[in-house]
Parts: C-alpha cells; sequence; structure tokens
C-alpha cells in the first residue's frame, strides 16, 4: 500500500504534532474537564493512523519503533501496579492518594495517583490499537 | 503470617528461584539446591511432636477473603502432623534420589523441580489447613502438580495419556469434594473443619447430610484410587520413578484417606460411612491384589500394589468408624482397626517407597522393568537386592518387618467386623485373606523374578552392575525404617500414631502398644495360611496364570474409559461442528437471535415493559433532523452498491450520534465517539484491502433472514429503552457522585472520576480484556502463516 500524496504527507507533519499534544493535554486534563486516558489514547492513536495512512507501514515503524504489546502490558502493570501499591499503606486494593505540593518554578500542583492509573489506560489503549492496527494493516 | 505459613509456602517461594538457579549454575544439579528444603521442613515439624504428643494443637489463622468466611488458617494436629511429616520426609529422600536418578545434560531438571516443589507446597496445604475452600485450592493443586509430573516426559504418548486420565478423574472427583464443601457450609455455615466437627449433631439430622458425604467420599475415592477410580493410577507410571514413589505411592493418593480421616468427626457415625468405605476399601484391596499378579511390568506390579494397599487402609477406616456407630459393642474392638490403618500408612510408605526406588535403580541399570527380561541380578546388584528383600517380605506381611505388625493388626480389625450383628460379615475377613495370598505373591515376584533365575544379558539394553552410592542411600534409609519400625514400633505409638488416632476419633481413649507376639490366635493362623497358600500358588503360578484371560477385556474399566473419552470428544466435535460453520455473518444472526429472545423473554417475563410519557422534554427540530438523518443513513447502507460507500456511511452514523452526545451535554462521550469513529473508519480502509472487491449478492432467504433479526434487535432495544425511561424503580446514583466526586476523589470531571477511581476495578479488568483481545488479534494473524496447521 504504498502511497504517494504530497499534500496529505505534508500536511501530517505539522498536524500530527498538534494531534498529539492535544492528546497529552485531554490526558492531564481529564480529572477537571471532559478527557481522561482513554480518549487520550484513542487520540495519540488517531495521530499515529493519520501517519500510517500518509505513509506506508515499513516507515512508519521504523519511526516509532515500538513492540505495541510490551506497551499493552506496560500499560496493564501501572494500572494494577498503582492499584497493588495501595496495599503498601494497608488501604483497599486500588485506594487512591492525592495531595498538594508546591514546586518551585511550576507553583503550586495538585498530584493524583489516579493519573498514574490512567497513565495505564493511555497506554493500554495505544498498544491495543495499535497492535491492531498493525497486524490487520501488515498481513499481506 | 506466621512461621507455619511461610513453612507451607517455602515450596512455592523456592520453586520461584529453581529456574534461575538451573539456568545459571549450570555445573551443580538443580535438585542439591531443593534438597535443602525439605529437610529443614522436616526438622521443623518434628519440633511439633512434643505439641502435639500432649494432645495439644497449634492454629495459626492469616486473614484472606474473610468477607466469605476463607481464611488461611493453619492448624497442626496429631494427624496434620503425621502426613507432613511423611511429606517432608520422603521429599527429601526422593529428592536426593532424583538427583543421581535424573540426569543434569539431558533432563529438564528446572521444570522438573518446579512440579515437584509446587506439590510439595500443595500437598503440606493440604494437610495443615482447617479451612475446607483452602484445603480444596491446594487439593486442586496437588491433582495439577501430579499432572505436569506424569506428563514431564511429555513427547511419550503414553506420558500424556496418563497425565489427561489422572487429571479427568481426579478433578472430577475434586468437584464432586467441593459440592460436598459447598453443602457443609449450607449446613453448617462455615468452611472451618474444627467449627464443622463441632456441629456433628447438626449435620447428622440434616437432609442434605447423605449428598455431603457421598460427595466427599467422591472425592477422596478419585484421589486415592479406589475401585473403580483406580485406572489412573497404573497409567500415572509414566512419571519418572521418583515422583511415582513420591506422589502416587507414599504422599498424594494417600491424600483420600487423609480427607477420609480427617472428616470421620463428621460423617462416621453414619452406617454409610461404614459400609461404603469398607466396602469399596475391601473391593479395591482385592482387585489391586488380584491385577498385579497379572502384571509384567515392575512398575505396573506396584501401581496395582499400591491401589491395593490403599484399599487396605481404607477398609481399616471404615471399620474403625463402627466404633462411633455401635453403641452396644466396646469401641476398642474397631478402634483397633483404625489404629493398624494409620500405622499401615506409614508402614507403607517406607517399604513402597524403598521398593519403588529399588525399581527405578533396577530400571535405571539395565533399561527394562520388564520381569521377563529380567532375572538373576542377585549377584550384580547385592544391596539392591537387600533391599528389595526387605520391603517386598514386609509388604508380604512377614516377621520381622513392620508390614507384618500392621497385617496381624489388619487381620485383627477384619475379624472384629464378625462382633456386629450382619449376616454378611464373613465376607470381610475371607475377601482380605484371599487379597493377602495374592499380595504375598506380587511381592515375591517382584523379589524372585527380578533377582533370581537365569540371567539372560542378551535382553537388557546395558550392562547392569550396582547403583551409585548416592542412589541407594534413600531405599536403604527407609529399608533400616521397615526394620527399626518392625523391632520397635512402640516408638511411633505415643509421638505419633495416638496423637493421629485423637484427631480422627475425638472422644475415644487410645493406648496404643504393639507387639509381635499374641500367642496362637486367629490373625497368626491367617499369616500362616497366607504363606503356606501364597508359597504353593506361588510356584504353580504358570499353571493358573490362564484365569486373567477369562476377563473379556471388553468389561475392562480402562476400555470403558477409552470409549467414554472417545465419544464424547466425537460428540463435541459433530456437535459443534453443526453451528460452527466458519462464517462471522451466521455467528453474528445467532447472536443478535440469541439477544432478541432472552430479552424479550425477560421484558415481558419480568412484566416490565411500560410506557410512561410523564417528565418527557419537548423534540426539537434539531432532535428530529438528526434522528431523520440517522435514519436515512442506515437505510441507505442496504442499498449500496460498493463497500466504500457503506463504510463512509457507517461513519457518518457514529458522527451523527456523537452529535446526539453533544446536545445532550455529555462531552466525554461525544469527545470518544468522535475519535472512536475516526480509528474504526480507518480502521476499516486498512481491512479494506482483503475483503472481496464487490458486495456478493446473497440469496433472498438469507436477506430475510437478516432483516427479521435487524428489526427485531432494533424493536427490542426500542422497548427496553422506553420501559428503562418509564420505570424508576430506584434513586438514580448521579446524585451520589455529585456529592462526592470533588470532596472523595478530588476530581472535577464526574465521568473521569467513576471511571479511573470509583470504579477502578471495572476499568482494570476492561483495560485486561482490551489487552487480550489485542493478543487475540496477533496471534490469529501472526500466527496463520507460520503453523500452517488447520485448527
Amino acid at each position: 500500500m504504498k502511497t504517494n500524496d504530497l499534500i496529505l504527507q505534508t500536511a501530517t507533519k505539522l498536524i500530527l504534532f498538534l494531534i498529539v499534544l492535544f492528546s497529552i493535554y485531554i490526558f492531564f486534563a481529564g480529572h477537571y474537564t471532559p478527557g481522561g486516558g482513554f480518549v487520550g489514547g484513542l487520540l495519540t492513536s488517531g495521530a499515529i493512523l493519520l501517519l500510517l495512512l500518509a505513509f506506508d507501514l515499513k516507515m512508519v515503524q521504523n519511526i516509532l519503533p515500538f513492540n505495541y504489546l510490551y506497551m499493552v502490558a506496560l500499560g496493564l502493570l501501572f494500572a494494577i501496579g498503582t492499584g497493588a501499591g495501595a496495599l503498601l499503606f494497608n488501604t483497599p486494593f486500588l485506594t487512591h492518594a492525592f495531595g498538594d505540593i508546591h514546586l518551585p518554578v511550576l507553583g503550586e500542583l495538585h498530584l493524583h495517583t489516579a493519573t498514574l492509573f490512567d497513565l495505564g489506560v493511555y497506554l493500554v489503549v495505544v498498544g491495543v490499537t495499535m497492535t491492531i492496527i498493525q497486524t490487520i494493516g501488515g498481513d499481506e | 503470617m506466621s512461621l507455619l505459613h511461610l513453612a507451607i509456602i517455602a515450596p512455592f517461594l523456592l520453586a520461584v528461584f529453581v529456574p534461575i538457579l538451573y539456568k545459571h549454575m549450570k555445573k551443580v544439579h538443580t535438585g542439591w539446591f531443593v534438597l535443602p528444603l525439605p529437610i529443614l521442613l522436616f526438622a521443623y515439624f518434628v519440633s511439633f511432636i512434643s505439641t502435639t504428643s500432649n494432645k495439644q494443637t497449634v492454629t495459626e489463622s492469616f486473614s484472606w477473603i474473610s468477607a466469605l468466611g476463607i481464611d488461611f488458617t493453619a492448624k497442626v494436629d496429631g494427624l496434620g502432623l503425621l502426613f507432613t511429616l511423611l511429606i517432608t520426609g520422603i521429599g527429601a529422600l526422593v529428592v536426593l534420589y532424583s538427583i543421581y536418578y535424573l540426569s543434569k545434560d539431558t533432563e529438564k531438571l528446572n521444570t522438573f523441580y518446579v512440579y515437584l516443589l509446587l506439590f510439595m507446597g500443595a500437598m503440606l496445604g493440604v494437610v495443615l489447613s482447617d479451612n475446607l475452600i483452602v484445603l480444596y485450592l491446594f487439593w486442586e493443586l496437588t491433582s495439577f502438580s501430579s499432572f505436569l509430573l506424569i506428563g514431564y516426559w511429555y513427547d511419550r504418548e503414553k506420558s500424556r495419556y496418563g497425565a489427561q486420565k489422572s487429571m479427568i478423574i481426579t478433578v472430577f472427583g475434586g468437584l464432586a469434594m467441593l459440592g460436598g464443601i459447598i453443602l457443609l457450609y449450607i449446613m453448617t455455615g462455615t468452611f472451618s473443619i474444627t467449627e464443622i466437627i463441632a456441629q456433628s449433631d447438626v449435620i447428622l439430622s440434616h437432609p442434605l447430610f447423605v449428598p455431603a458425604l457421598l460427595c466427599f467420599l467422591l472425592g477422596a475415592f478419585t484421589k486415592s484410587a479406589q475401585f473403580p477410580f483406580h485406572i489412573w493410577l497404573p497409567d500415572a507410571m509414566e512419571a519418572p520413578t521418583p515422583v511415582s514413589a513420591y506422589l502416587h505411592s507414599a504422599t498424594m493418593v494417600k491424600a483420600g484417606i487423609y480427607l477420609v480421616a480427617r472428616m470421620s468427626p463428621v460423617f462416621a457415625e453414619h452406617s454409610l460411612w461404614l459400609w461404603l468405605i469398607a466396602g469399596f476399601g475391601l473391593v479395591t484391596l482385592f482387585w489391586g491384589s488380584f491385577s498385579a499378579v497379572k502384571q509384567t511390568d515392575l512398575k505396573s506390579i506396584l501401581a496395582f500394589s499400591t491401589v491395593s494397599q490403599l484399599g487396605l487402609i481404607m477398609s481399616l477406616l471404615g471399620i474403625g468408624a463402627a466404633a462411633l456407630h455401635f453403641d452396644n459393642i466396646d469401641p476398642a474392638l474397631f478402634t483397633v482397626a483404625t489404629t493398624a490403618a494409620v500405622f499401615h500408612l506409614i508402614n507403607h510408605a517406607t517399604f513402597k517407597g524403598s521398593l519403588f526406588m529399588v525399581v527405578g535403580i533396577v530400571d535405571h541399570e539395565t533399561g527394562t522393568r520388564d520381569i521377563r527380561k529380567l532375572g538373576g541380578l542377585m549377584n550384580l546388584m547385592p544391596i539392591t537386592f537387600t533391599i528389595a528383600i526387605i520391603g517386598a517380605f514386609s509388604m508380604a506381611g512377614l516377621p520381622p518387618f513392620n508390614g507384618f505388625l500392621s497385617k496381624e493388626m489388619f487381620f485383627t480389625g477384619m475379624l472384629s467386623i464378625l462382633n456386629m450383628d450382619f449376616n454378611w460379615g464373613i465376607l470381610f475377613p475371607v475377601g482380605a485373606w484371599i487379597a493377602s495370598v495374592f499380595t504375598f505373591i506380587y511381592s515375591m515376584i517382584i523379589v524372585f523374578k527380578t533377582f533370581t533365575g537365569k540371567y539372560q544379558p542378551e535382553k537388557l539394553e546395558k550392562k547392569p552392575h550396582e547403583a551409585p552410592i548416592g542412589m541407594l542411600i534413600s531405599p536403604i534409609i527407609l529399608a533400616s525404617l521397615v526394620i527399626i519400625f518392625g523391632f520397635f514400633p512402640n516408638i511411633l505409638s505415643n509421638s505419633v500414631l495416638e496423637p493421629a488416632l485423637q484427631t480422627i476419633m475425638p472422644g475415644f481413649a487410645f493406648d496404643v502398644h504393639i507387639g509381635f507376639w499374641h500367642g496362637f490366635n486367629a490373625e497368626l493362623l491367617m499369616t500362616i495360611g497366607v504363606v503356606v497358600v501364597g508359597i504353593l500358588l506361588y510356584l504353580t503360578l504358570s499353571k493358573w496364570r490362564s484365569v486373567y484371560g477369562i476377563f473379556p477385556e471388553k468389561l475392562a474399566l480402562n476400555r470403558f474409559y477409552d470409549n467414554g473419552l472417545d465419544w464424547m470428544q466425537k460428540g463435541s466435535h459433530s456437535l459443534t461442528n453443526s453451528y460452527m460453520s466458519g462464517s462471522i455473518r451466521n455467528y453474528l444472526a445467532y447472536m443478535f437471535s440469541f439477544i432478541i429472545i432472552l430479552l424479550t423473554a425477560t421484558l415481558f417475563g419480568k412484566d416490565a415493559f411500560a410506557v410512561n410519557t410523564e417528565n418527557v422534554a419537548d423534540i426539537g427540530p434539531h432532535e428530529v433532523i438528526l434522528a431523520s438523518m440517522i435514519a436515512i443513513a442506515s437505510v441507505a447502507i442496504m442499498f449500496t452498491k460498493t463497500r466504500i460507500t457503506s463504510i463512509i456511511l457507517t461513519g457518518t452514523i457514529g458522527y451523527l450520534v456523537s452529535l446526539f452526545f453533544v446536545i445532550f451535554r455529555a462531552p466525554d462521550l461525544a469527545l470518544t465517539q468522535l475519535v472512536i469513529e475516526t480509528i474504526s473508519v480507518s480502521l476499516f480502509l486498512l481491512c479494506f484491502y482483503h475483503l472481496p472487491k464487490k458486495l456478493t449478492d446473497d440469496p433472498v432467504s438469507f436477506k430475510v433472514r437478516n432483516a427479521i433479526i435487524a428489526v427485531g434487535v432494533g424493536a427490542v432495544v426500542t422497548l427496553i429503552a422506553l420501559s428503562a425511561h418509564s420505570n424508576k424503580l430506584f434513586d438514580s446514583i448521579s446524585q451520589y457522585y455529585i456529592e462526592n466526586t470533588y470532596s472523595e476523589a478530588a476530581g472535577g470531571n464526574m465521568v473521569n472520576v467513576i471511571l479511573v477511581d470509583f470504579r477502578g476495578f471495572d476499568t482494570m479488568f476492561e483495560i485486561t480484556v482490551l489487552g487480550i483481545a489485542a493478543l487475540g488479534i496477533y496471534g490469529l494473524i501472526k500466527l496463520r502463516k507460520t503453523g500452517g496447521k488447520k485448527l
């Protein structure tokens, strides 16, 4: 599936970063405003998918040489690890902790372990979507 | 977590490190790393003897699923301790033996020792758990590790067959036992054995008593290879010999006996318990010893011998239960049977363990176990021969070995049945006597066919010589125990036997004194009879061997098992083939039809259908437009001629639905729906390449069927949506989330907080499912080409 579409390729190079940045924003914003790990992950996958449509599969694999199945595993580890971490503090599985921290440059930060859990969701979603797309798309 | 729990878990912990040690310390036999553990555990459990012999018990609890009454409660009492000593003691000897038996250059030692440790931990768990569910868990784990060990040489077809057979039969029994456990829970409301025993009066009068009893006996009989479930044990002999010595003679197969002994205080009052156990035990005893004589493979002889000896112990436990059942007869008449059972349990472990190791040595040194090829090894392997004599003579019940003592007690127990007012009681001593004659014969076969007679070096694969000293240590220790327990049986009486008996039959006084000489009583005469008739029959074996030809092969239990398995496989295959057409369109039709039937039945069966138009918002023009656009797009799909159009139209529907979410102010849903739609349309485009160019033109009947299903699904979903709105049975949960999202979870976006916090468990499993789905797709597509095998 070799494509040679100059307009799409040029536009993709620019739009790609916008989508990725937006997906990262959406991921972090999810705690207070619409968004979260699931949508964030899907948006990132969408960005990679766009790259895939504009260029070919081989090239995308060279640019992003991830084994997406490992990403799924890593995501699951994050999610389960966050849950299991609660056990260390003698609280039930998946109890989250949160608090405010003041950092010199960044100022007042509101930190929450749910973000780590959400990061797991994000990684799993990206991993799963890209695994499916790569295996089906790469099947000759 | 206490030290006791740690002792049970220690084998599992070590099992984690075994593969690492195996990989990085290739030069040292992995067994040397494993060996210290059973020795340490043995020493640890020996320290409990002083406690249990004072009729004390040690209980340690570790909270696990307390809400369901499932806690990992470990309890050391006389019975449990006896078994732990067997498990760790024989375990240490077997590991030592295996170091010399299994070559470190050719065998996969990492898996072997992992499985062995898995078994050791599981077995310790079985005998030390006070909680029935935990016991069940460990119980199945022993079946599982036994399966793995039987199939250790998995490239041999017979190993796989034996492994599967043992798994099917023992797990079947295990599930029956789980049923019994649940029934006991229904009766008593607890899983704790101690508490259940305290309520034995309640259980005895409960209508569920008999079903529970039968379930437990199924579990015990399958595990301990009682007739007719014994057929798995001879096939389990495909396992490496150390495994046969350990699991399939000394420990795992005795788990059934353990269960019977453990549950005796609950069930033994009922006559059914007595007669079933004694009856099945006696039949097993006879059938095992009778079949053993027929075998030509040394391990098969030992396998049937184990079946027979397990039957012996089982029947003794059954008769011992009579002490509880008959109030007007002196209980001491029957408790001697229980004493004999426990004593023989120990003796059997010693002499059978040594015999298995002897057979292993013979196999290792000559390359065969066939008694037709063996013979005259006495001069070549003098030490092995001596051990074999001790083990086999003890098994045959000859003095001065421990087998003689327990055999005499066994006859006493069997004769005690004559005290009951029971017409057929005479069958028990007679059956026991005949079985003992056969036991005598096969014991002689093992020794004399292997070690005396004509030496036939041309039939042997290797040139035989005495085994290395390391391999001999373990059987020598066991053989010495055979002699020591024979001469000084009373070192066991107070320390091990009495506490164990106290656990099996609480409330009876036990004062165990085992002696050789009781005068010329019936038991001694029976033994003399066994020896005389046994020698005669052994010498004339070739003349009456044809007896075994009388039984038609068709009636054999193995044939029944094989045919049953074959029939089930064929049956399920044809059943599956009848509806698994391989066409996804058909599968979707099944699923949707099922959804229609299930949902309509529930909706109208529960009388839940209702239409209520109160509190309904006005329908605005933009909503009408959106809905009609969706409808138009859906109808248009049906009339498209090219695939690309239908893909785009499907995408259109998705985007329109996301607009609905926008109108109803659900930004999270709208966002997700938009992205999902984009990705799935792109995915469709990727698959495009693989799909046929043209949409197929289906027959009309197929289209009509699909149309009916489609309309049906649409109608059902609409009806449910209407009813769901009209029936508000509970307050909406949203108020709870509105109130608590910020205060409890410190978040502003309720949807996301529900996903990651309130319902985090759901999300965790959902992403797990996603991961599994990705693995499935990956496997389906990637492995299709390399395998090339049609599933």
